[in-house]
């Protein structure tokens, strides 16, 4: 593949044998992805173990107390009708990001194919979504301090719920949210058509290198990727 | 002739950007599968699972959608191994701390219950 695509470049090596050449190659490490991509990947490698300490933290207080820990599953249950549904918002609230990821999946495959129009229209309304997230996160934190939640004490049990809760989905949330605003002023440059205008700008190299998409995307998947443990490890557990 | 050699290895060109283009159709059925174990994960609490059986499958759950979101939407699974480690093995150091934290909370649960019981 590289031999038909450019001839100057010696064949590389796969598998372990790759990771020791690219690594020791005394060039760039990262051989098939540009520097965009990598600081991203790396940015997004220090924020898992933000997360990772968070959700730790999280897991000492609840390991480490004597008094028994809220049930999540009555703590997020939602009236509708009569029935009381354990954490019905929660889901939908997953839902909705996973839906989001999907659109900014297909938002970075339009990319690639250089369609501006459909990119710039999934992105949009992975935005949407995103501010759709966001605000049922705010109805759930606003319920649940209407309910008497504060970070040093809660009505049901241990007093570290209230701080391990906010902590984790607050800085959680803000992720969405700085996402959304990133996310629309990406999109808006796609839809103005700046990545094939030929102009040099911070987020595109040369005419049609919609990569920045593609960036934008990998931010928008982690935020996904964090919901997932947070869904496992303190809504479910 | 060194001139040109020169300037050609200072120079940093643009490197041959593999392009994640991948059908469509993949990422529906990735789209699909993480819908179909999202709802299998909220059917634990549902169906109120308890022990070990409640903490497998969530486990189970969180990892394959870790891993499909990772793999496919990410692109992780088409990019070179030497960016696949540098990012994928660095977190282990987490779950190494996460066991350091395990031990810890015992410790402090049991002088808890030794030296601040209330009964």
């Amino acid at each position: 593949m590289t031999d038909a695509t450019a001839p100057h470049t010696p064949a590389r090596p796969d598998g372990l044998e790759g990771v020791a050449a690219d690594w020791a190659s005394d060039q760039r490490a990262f051989k098939t992805a540009s520097w965009g991509k990598a600081m991203m990947w790396i940015f997004l490698l220090s924020d898992t173990f933000v997360f990772a300490i968070f959700l730790i933290s999280y897991m000492s207080a609840r390991s480490s107390t004597e008094t028994e820990w809220p049930n999540a599953s009555e703590v997020f249950a939602l009236h509708v009708g009569h029935t009381e549904l354990p954490l019905l918002l929660i889901a939908i609230m997953t839902f909705v990001l996973i839906t989001s990821s999907g659109t900014m999946a297909m938002a970075v495959n339009f990319a690639y194919a250089r369609n501006a129009r459909r990119t710039a229209q999934l992105m949009f309304a992975t935005a949407a979504l995103g501010i759709c997230f966001v605000g049922m996160q705010a109805f759930e934190w606003s319920k649940l301090i209407s309910e008497g939640v504060r970070p040093w004490g809660n009505p049901w049990g241990a007093e570290q719920f209230g701080a391990s809760f906010f902590m984790i989905t607050g800085f959680h949330g803000t992720h969405v949210s700085f996402g959304v605003l990133f996310l629309l002023i990406v999109a808006n440059k796609v839809r103005k058509g700046e990545f094939d205008s030929g102009r040099r700008t911070w987020l595109c190299r040369e005419k049609g290198d919609y990569e920045a998409v593609e960036i934008m995307g990998l931010y928008w998947h982690f935020v996904d990727l964090v919901w997932v443990f947070i869904f496992a490890f303190f809504y479910l557990w | 002739m060194t001139h040109a050699v020169a300037s050609d290895a200072t120079r940093s060109p643009a490197p041959a950007q593999e392009h994640q283009a991948h059908p469509i159709r993949l990422y529906v059925i990735c789209w699909c599968l993480l819908f179909v174990l999202s709802a299998a994960s909220y059917m634990v609490d549902y169906a109120q699972l308890q022990g070990l059986l409640r903490w497998g499958l969530i486990l189970l759950f969180m990892t394959l959608k870790a891993g499909l979101i990772v793999a496919v939407f990410m692109h992780m699974a088409w990019e070179r191994l030497a960016l696949v480690y540098a990012v994928l093995l660095p977190p282990l150091a987490a779950l190494v701390f996460m066991g350091i934290m395990v031990a810890e909370s015992g410790y402090t649960l049991q002088s808890r219950e030794d030296h601040f019981s209330t009964e």
